[in-house]
């Protein structure tokens, strides 16, 4: 290799080297990921899914909120494959609608949970002291109710709520296991001798938790991330089923499901509620399976697999 | 130990004040109340519901309603529902409260003896067609959403076999004795397994790896090197071992399936705690949201310290001082 570098620079031909695979963290990670086959089908299933409800318009020419009082209920047709609902709304363009907002709404809280998680928990992780005290006791209070209930109570008090308010909701609520999980993986980073000398060179807290902390904590946060993402999307379909989510005419799968509730429907237009359950499921294993495949991947001890 | 206990009860009166003055403080910013909110009739005059108001104490600054509300909580009196008129908290938690526990149990039930045997087969016989299926299993049973499974069963096992009532928790209020217990049993079974799906499937799995764990330990070889029969290597020394995280785990069951049974009765239309929790959400019944939101914290906590005493009691290596 070296005397063929060599032979490149005496003749002054260039000689594509190739840089040293497998090196980067980044990269034995992402061998690792390829090679779990359930994580890899999971990618492409869920890039199918993005992709329908993103396209929407194109794949039916129905609106997801138009009611049409001559087509309460219908049985599916050539024109509605999958029928209509109790308000006349067609099914199918309620489903690829639905999409989006439940994945919109699962993804968005899951942002919004990190950007909350990540910087309460980086600063009770990085500082230490009183404000590490305050912020993990503050956790420990949100953990004493169960998630669903206190959520239930929140959207019961403001009443009216929409995407943006229920996905604050949904931040606000949960923000405590990853906090918790950060600042564990902080803790143990602290006392590292590599922080020791960041500092020594004068590096500022900020830079410090950015270009140090955050890169080596980044296993458990996209882990985490991705499992929280596939929660978040089953408890928006929950609460919309009960009545206590994202309000009619609004589509997402869950309101679909509700329709249900009632035994009419529930009994005689299974295709009016099965498929947004099959298309819960499918996503939340989809995600489950990539969640499962980074874990994997990111785990240091995984290389028995 | 008893020390231990004791400090860790101490520590639920704080966390408790917080919560309740957590919801509380909620309610109160929230825009309307329960009077104006929902009985409106154009025909009452304003003054009647002022008179109302000042009655149930909603005129007061929020400690000076707090502070009432606490003192009376410490007498064991909730106070009286907003919208079943007349009717004590406590008493409308009372004759909910049974079937709640009895979903609990009953789920806890299932929960234990299907995933707990599946799991340790699975793990004496990895990657086998049986250990496929429980796989299999267990990833439906982690992603499909409590209240479509819940659906999916009442119209199979409802509507189209007619096997088994869709919901209430008794058919006829005359039974008693046994045909009583049937008929009851009967009634938990699908939102018993409803709820119990997702705790079957992760403990199946949990289950699983921790025997696959002790299997692989050095003491098991020795068991075996001295020739131990395969049988009570299994389950003298293996499943011993392999259980300590699950009790562990049995005690934070408390709080999942006291959530969980929000949506499942739901579903089943199921006459529980749950059930009572959505009406009251729905008609603003804020002394049944707080007293509710008060003993869920509090089975929470207690079932969190059951989990840290369990532990030192399966595992004597454990210890609280």
């Amino acid at each position: 290799m070296e005397l063929k570098q060599q032979e490149a620079m005496d003749t002054n031909i260039e000689v594509p080297i190739k840089p040293d695979k497998g090196n980067s963290p980044f990269r034995i990670a992402l061998k690792r990921f390829l090679k779990n086959k359930l994580a890899v089908i999971g990618v492409f299933v869920l890039l199918g899914i993005i992709l329908a409800v993103t396209f929407a318009p194109l794949l039916t020419e129905h609106s997801p909120t138009k009611s049409n009082l001559l087509l309460i209920e219908r049985p599916p047709s050539e024109d509605h494959p999958l029928g209509n609902d109790s308000s006349g709304r067609d099914n199918l363009s309620r489903l690829l609608y639905g999409g989006r907002i439940s994945l919109i709404v699962g993804f968005s809280a899951m942002i919004f949970t990190l950007i909350i998680g990540v910087t309460l928990g980086s600063i009770a992780g990085y500082y230490g002291g009183k404000i590490d005290a305050i912020i993990m006791r503050a956790a420990d209070m949100m953990l004493v109710l169960p998630f669903l209930v206190l959520c239930l109570t929140i959207v019961a008090i403001l009443e009216r709520v929409n995407v943006g308010i229920f996905v604050a909701i949904i931040a606000i609520t949960s923000w405590p296991n990853l906090t918790r999980i950060i600042r564990g993986t902080y803790l143990s980073l602290r006392e590292q001798e590599f922080v020791l000398g960041a500092k020594a060179i004068g590096a500022s807290d900020f830079r410090i938790i950015f270009k140090h902390f955050i890169p080596n904590a980044i296993g458990p946060i996209v882990v985490n991330a991705t499992l929280m993402m596939a929660t978040y999307i089953i408890i928006e379909s929950g609460l919309s089923f009960i009545g206590f989510g994202i309000p009619q005419p609004t589509p997402t799968w869950g309101n679909m499901i509700s329709e249900a509730q009632s035994l009419r429907i529930l009994r005689n237009s299974p295709e009016a509620w099965i498929p947004p359950g099959l298309a819960i499921l499918t996503t939340v294993l989809c995600i489950n399976f990539i969640g499962d495949g980074l874990r994997d991947a990111f785990d240091p001890k995984s290389n028995r697999r | 130990m008893y020390k231990y206990i004791i400090r860790r009860l101490l520590i639920f009166i704080p966390m408790l004040f917080v919560l309740t003055i957590f919801v509380f403080g909620l309610i109160q910013a929230a825009p309307g109340d329960p009077i104006t909110g929902k009985n409106f009739d154009p025909n009452i005059d304003p003054e009647v519901f002022e008179r109302q108001k000042e009655a149930l104490g909603l005129n007061d600054p929020i400690h000076v309603q707090y502070w009432n509300w606490v003192t009376k909580v410490m007498q064991g009196d909730f106070g009286e529902s907003y919208i079943f008129k007349g009717r004590d908290v406590s008493e409308l938690i009372g004759e909910r409260i049974g079937n709640t526990f009895y979903l609990g149990i009953f789920t806890l039930f299932i929960t234990i003896i299907v995933s707990i045997p599946i799991g340790i087969y699975s793990a004496k016989k990895p990657y086998s067609i049986l250990d496929y299926g429980a796989t299999t299993f267990g990833f439906f049973g982690l992603a499909v959403p409590n209240f479509f499974f819940g659906l999916v069963a009442i119209y199979v096992f409802s509507i189209k076999l007619g096997w088994l009532p869709s919901q209430g928790s008794v058919s006829s209020p005359g039974l008693t004795g046994i045909e009583l217990f049937l008929d009851k049993l009967q009634h938990l079974i699908l939102p018993g397994l409803t709820l119990g799906l997702a705790g079957t499937a992760s403990y199946m799995r949990f289950m699983r790896s921790e025997v696959l764990d002790v299997l692989a330990s050095d003491y098991i070889r020795t068991a075996r090197a001295k020739g131990m029969t395969n049988r009570s290597v299994l389950y003298k020394h293996t499943l011993r071992n392999a259980m300590i995280p699950i009790i562990t785990l049995l005690g934070f069951e408390v709080g999942i399936l006291l959530s969980g049974a929000v949506i499942t009765e739901g579903v089943f239309q199921y006459p529980g705690i749950g059930t009572l929790f959505l009406s009251s959400i729905g008609n603003r019944d804020y002394p049944v949201i707080m007293a509710i939101n008060l003993m869920l914290g509090f089975f929470i906590l207690l079932g969190n310290l059951l989990a840290d005493i369990f532990y030192s009691i399966v595992d004597p290596r454990i210890r609280y001082d």
